[in-house]
């Protein structure tokens, strides 16, 4: 097949806008930490992306899509890229893009992980847990859905990653929660974000790259990427509303609130984009924004420190759009029918698959976050928490 | 007339807060301010070396109150603002000539 320039074109940019969201999500949990801690958390998600970019192409791609070994894991046989075409393919892009789009969904995933680490995380060992994580935690689970692994084959459907992404990295970073601790402090005196425009503005960025992230997983520039578009843009507004409604009933609505139900209506469709209509996205987006918010009120009133509620957001949330993706999946928008029209397996296999991602990754990254913490040693002193990690980490000051 | 200015830990302003509205005192002016003790600041040890932050963010609190109630501010300031560990910060008390106040020229010595 020839080179089809409008679908290569679009994937070019699509991988762009997802690469974008990395340092998005490091400039929304910066906002959200206390000023001694700014530089620490944007940073992570720098040295996520670099670490993951190299990862990739070693061997981290390989393990995703080299060809399939007992539906877990993928081969060794594209180590270090070899073998891999720039020549279009039968898609009409050249393989290569492939790589490089996947590259970014699997840094963004390890980024949303620190907010389980926020403000209290010894870089060095945080440098190895990500190393660790990214190889035995996403690797499997995108070689599951989309390397041709057991999900995929089973009938699991993920459109964009929100079981690969988001359930995997919520719950992972629920599981580093609970391994680290909690930060010093929580729950005697309030930790208030320290810079709220801050926050919003990485929003803005993930909203942006958001639209590469759904529409760019089509992996062509036609109709289905037209409606992950729009559907996307749907549920974030819905989301965005229902929660701002929700958390107006007990007290004033917080931008903050606003802002983190466009992220969890994001979240919600992903699974979904190219798999429902408009009116259900609405439905997702909505019940999502509500979903998350009482995740958060939960989460909070269990006195649990996962500090910038990764898990609340992208985990429950995640796992609401793989469940809502087996009840509104819609024959003339993808091709394949959920509950509503009457296809009770494709909602059993999308509840069975998300729920296996769920246990695997939390397990695996309890046992991870364990390993270094007993090793390593996950948490800096006392006195580095206290002085904050930009200075004790960095060496600098925001 | 005395004004009682602490230097304290920022995140032990609310419980400094609460603790004086008990009291029924609620004017006070805030600073964020950076400063150090006796140890010159905090070091912190590496395989490397030491790397001393010299200058910590402190939280300083101004107080204007009549001579009898100074001691009571000072002591709930005290206790409120206690963690027992070092760098809990100074309490100074000094003494105030006039408080003039600006909307309706009221002074009081």
């Amino acid at each position: 097949m020839v080179l089809d320039t409008g679908t290569t074109s679009w994937l070019l940019i699509s991988t762009a806008l997802v690469m974008l969201m990395t340092p998005g999500v490091g400039f929304f949990y910066g906002g959200l930490v206390r000023r001694k801690n700014f530089i620490s958390m944007v940073a992570l998600a720098f040295i996520v992306f670099a670490l993951v970019s190299i990862q990739w192409v070693l061997f981290g791609y390989s393990l995703s899509f080299g060809s399939d070994v007992g539906g877990f894991i993928g081969n060794l046989d594209y180590i270090g890229l070899t073998g891999i075409p720039n020549e279009a393919g039968e898609a009409g892009y050249p393989p290569l893009l492939f790589v490089a789009f996947q590259m970014v969904f699997a840094a963004i995933a390890m980024a949303i992980v620190t907010s389980g680490f926020a403000e209290r995380v010894k870089l060095s060992s945080f440098i190895i847990f990500a190393l660790l994580w990214t190889t035995l935690v996403y690797d499997p689970l995108a070689h599951w859905a989309w390397g041709g692994g057991w999900a995929g084959a089973y009938g699991s459907l993920d459109f964009a990653g929100g079981t690969v992404v988001h359930i995997s990295s919520g719950f992972a970073a629920l599981a580093v929660a609970l391994v680290i601790g909690k930060r010093a402090g929580f729950g005697e005196y309030s930790m208030e974000p320290h810079n709220i425009p801050m926050t919003l503005l990485g929003a803005a960025l993930l909203w942006f790259g958001w639209f590469g992230f759904n529409a760019g997983s089509a992996l062509a520039a036609n109709s289905l990427a037209v409606n992950a578009f729009l559907v996307t843009n749907t549920s974030a507004a819905a989301g965005a509303l229902s929660w701002l409604c929700v958390s107006w009933l007990r007290g004033k609505p917080s931008s903050l609130g606003m802002i983190s139900g466009a992220v969890a209506g994001l979240v919600a469709i992903t699974p979904a984009a190219g798999y429902v209509g408009v009116i259900p996205a609405m439905v997702i987006g909505a019940i999502a924004g509500i979903l998350c918010y009482g995740a958060m009120l939960w989460r909070l009133s269990r006195k649990m420190d996962e500090s910038l509620d990764a898990w609340a957001v992208h985990g429950v949330g995640g796992l609401w759009g793989a469940i809502a993706t087996g009840i509104f999946a819609a024959m003339a928008i993808g091709g394949f029918s959920g509950l509503i029209e009457g296809n009770v397996n494709q909602f059993i296999a999308n509840a069975a698959g998300a729920l296996a991602a769920l246990v695997y990754a939390f397990v695996v990254t309890l046992v991870l976050a364990k390993l270094v913490d007993m090793t390593l040693g996950l948490r800096v002193s006392e006195q580095e928490e206290y002085v904050g990690l930009d200075l004790s980490q960095h060496g600098e000051r925001v | 007339m005395k004004m009682v200015k602490a230097i304290i830990r920022p995140e032990r302003l609310e419980f400094v807060k609460k603790a004086l509205e008990v009291e029924g005192i609620f004017g006070m002016t805030i600073s964020e301010v950076m400063g150090r003790g006796d140890q010159k600041g905090i070091s912190l040890q590496y395989r490397g070396g030491t790397m001393t932050v010299d200058l910590i963010p402190k939280i300083e609190i101004d107080i204007v109150v009549g001579d009898t109630d100074a001691g009571l501010v000072i002591q709930k300031i005290r206790d409120a603002a206690y963690t027992g560990k070092i760098g809990d910060g100074r309490i100074f008390l000094l003494p105030v000539e006039r408080s003039i106040k600006v909307r309706t020229g009221e002074e009081t010595t």
